[in-house]
């Protein structure tokens, strides 16, 4: 031990001058040659100036073969992947293509207009039943989150119905509610429309989700600033209004979005209670063509609305955080 | 009769019995500084008078009234007694402007151009007008605990509690946070303070009080307590501050 004494311990006796050749980055790099060749090319000259004692220009070359490395992984990749894609479709004598994207009758006016009546049905099925939720799961994780001895037995409520529709299978309870609800003509719910009734069977369960998101978001707020409301004189409430759940919701925006596009998705159930939707009618495409480019064509629709939906709200939020996060 | 009455004070926190018996008396317009270790009692005991926690024997009592137990109006009370935290807690997802004007306008129900008003006024005369229109995460922590201090001032409060609140400020921002209690403690504002900054203890206060686990030690007036306390735990306490260089 040297003088400097326990807490600093003695001089590294490590050199830091090596040079990285990056030789088997290289290598496995060849696997992607257009790339992978340039990769060697620096990693061979990195190690030819290493010899000749050229530090500095090893290292730079040392760096390059890096690079080139990275690139054959980002690049190659990309392309053997794309690749294979295309060897599925068009094998067979392009018998996948004709099963999934038949072009006669995806070119086919009527069917788009059939398939584009149908996806109405989904389109207000899951506005309605988003906006429903966004209220009803917020009041489910209050309850969950209400404090006190006294309040037990609703919390005890509300835990138990996120529990029971949490774990039921979606196609069930439109099922169960859908076909039983009217059959049983249960009270205040014994005679709706089908897609009411649908709208109150996802309603139920993407509710059971979505209020978990939101107790998560409203749990992840400091206690700190429930505190400061409080102590200024603001209510439960007024704390929970004001101060708890704006923070609470803009945290859990990219969740919520999620259980959202699963739940524009899962609207798709609705056919099996004999709604006319898409998924309907892209059967009835299907059956009659003999293929299954119904079932593309509509999965094309839910691709249209979902991706767009998606980008705004991320717009959405990136602008929200721009502004409440200092930008210094 | 003082303005505020501590009596007996008892807290728990599970097991833990945090205050065991606190008693104290602060008169109107007296700022009265906490000092002892962390864990002694201190920020419980301010969190204890505005009834963000709930006591669990004793009496508290502003101007005669009892404030403490059950059937009690937190909310009103809590208007009354203002309280500025260590972590600031300002509401991220707010301006300043409406940090300060959010308690204002929905307890006390004063119209919106009124209470800005005001605001604007308080955060001139700390220096922070210019800032009015800023989120919190772009002040700097001084300026943060600033707006904090003017925040619970907006509600008027009769009795100022400040717990730490310079403890997560860098040192170069201490002072501009404690001038604004010094002019507080000038205009007659009553206070009871948390603090580990003793120069300034010693400063504004017209009393001290010395905990130890959970009961107050010694109290007296800051010459007393700093230059000849009587107590063993507090002449200990007192020397770790020296040798660490902070009085």
């Amino acid at each position: 031990m040297n003088e400097l004494g326990l807490l600093v311990g003695s001089p590294s006796p490590r050199r830091v001058g090596r040079v990285l050749t990056y030789r088997k980055a290289a290598v496995v790099s060849l696997l992607f040659p257009p790339t992978g060749i340039a990769s060697m090319y620096y990693s061979l000259k990195s190690a030819g100036l290493a010899r000749k004692g050229e530090v500095e220009p090893a290292r730079e070359a040392g760096g390059k073969a890096r690079d080139w490395a990275w690139y054959s992984v980002g690049i190659g990749l990309t392309v053997y992947v794309i690749a294979f894609m295309a060897y599925v479709l068009f094998n067979n004598d392009g018998a996948v293509r004709i099963v999934f994207f038949a072009w006669s009758i995806l070119s086919d006016r009527r069917s788009w207009v059939s398939l584009l009546k149908g996806f109405w049905i989904n389109v207000q099925v899951f506005m309605i039943t988003e906006v429903i939720v966004l209220v009803w799961a917020l009041v489910v994780a209050i309850v969950r989150l209400l404090p006190g001895k006294a309040c037990r037995p609703i919390r005890f409520l509300a835990t138990l119905y996120v529990d029971v529709f949490r774990a039921i299978p979606a196609l069930l309870v439109v099922s169960l509610i859908g076909l039983g609800f009217l059959q049983a003509k249960v009270p205040l719910a014994g005679d709706l429309s089908d897609m009411q009734y649908v709208i109150l069977a996802l309603t139920l369960t993407y509710g059971a989700y979505v209020s978990e998101v939101y107790r998560a978001g409203i749990e992840s707020v400091h206690w700190g600033q429930l505190a400061a409301a409080r102590s200024l004189g603001l209510s439960y409430s007024q704390s929970l209004r004001h101060v708890v759940v704006p923070q609470a919701v803009r945290r859990v925006v990219a969740p919520l979005l999620n259980d959202f596009i699963g739940l524009q998705k899962d609207t798709a159930i609705i056919s099996f209670i004999g709604v006319l939707d898409v998924v309907a009618r892209a059967r009835f495409i299907n059956n009659s063509k003999g293929t299954l480019a119904g079932y593309s064509m509509a999965a094309m629709l839910f691709l249209l609305v979902t991706i767009p939906f998606t980008r705004w709200l991320e717009w959405l939020q990136r602008r929200t955080q721009n502004r409440t996060q200092g930008g210094r | 009769m003082s303005f505020l009455e501590i009596r007996d004070v008892h807290k728990f926190f599970g097991e833990a019995h945090i205050l065991r018996g606190i008693d104290l008396d602060v008169e109107l317009h007296q700022v009265v500084c906490l000092i002892g270790a962390s864990g002694s009692g201190k920020s419980t005991l301010l969190r204890c008078i505005n009834a963000l926690e709930i006591i669990d024997q004793g009496m508290i009592r502003i101007d005669g009234e009892r404030c403490s137990g059950s059937g009690i109006d937190v909310d009103a009370l809590r208007q009354e007694i203002g309280i500025v935290f260590q972590s600031f807690n300002l509401f991220p997802h707010m301006s300043v402007l409406d940090n300060i004007t959010l308690a204002p306008r929905k307890v006390l129900r004063i119209p919106m151009d009124e209470a800005e008003d005001r605001a604007l006024q308080l955060l001139a005369r700390i220096g922070l007008a210019d800032k009015a229109r800023d989120y919190p995460d772009r002040l700097s922590g001084g300026q943060q605990q600033r707006v904090a201090i003017v925040r619970a001032l907006a509600m008027e409060p009769r009795l100022m509690l400040l717990d730490e609140i310079t403890s997560a400020l860098d040192p170069e921002l201490v002072a501009e946070v404690l001038n604004i209690v010094r002019d507080l403690a000038r205009d007659g504002m009553t206070m009871m303070l948390a603090t580990h900054e003793m120069h300034f203890a010693k400063e504004v206060a017209s009393k001290v009080c010395f905990l130890h686990e959970g009961v107050i030690l010694e109290e007296g007036p800051p010459e007393q307590i700093f230059g000849d306390p009587t107590e063993e735990r507090t002449q200990a306490f007192l020397k770790r501050i020296i040798d660490a260089g902070r009085l």
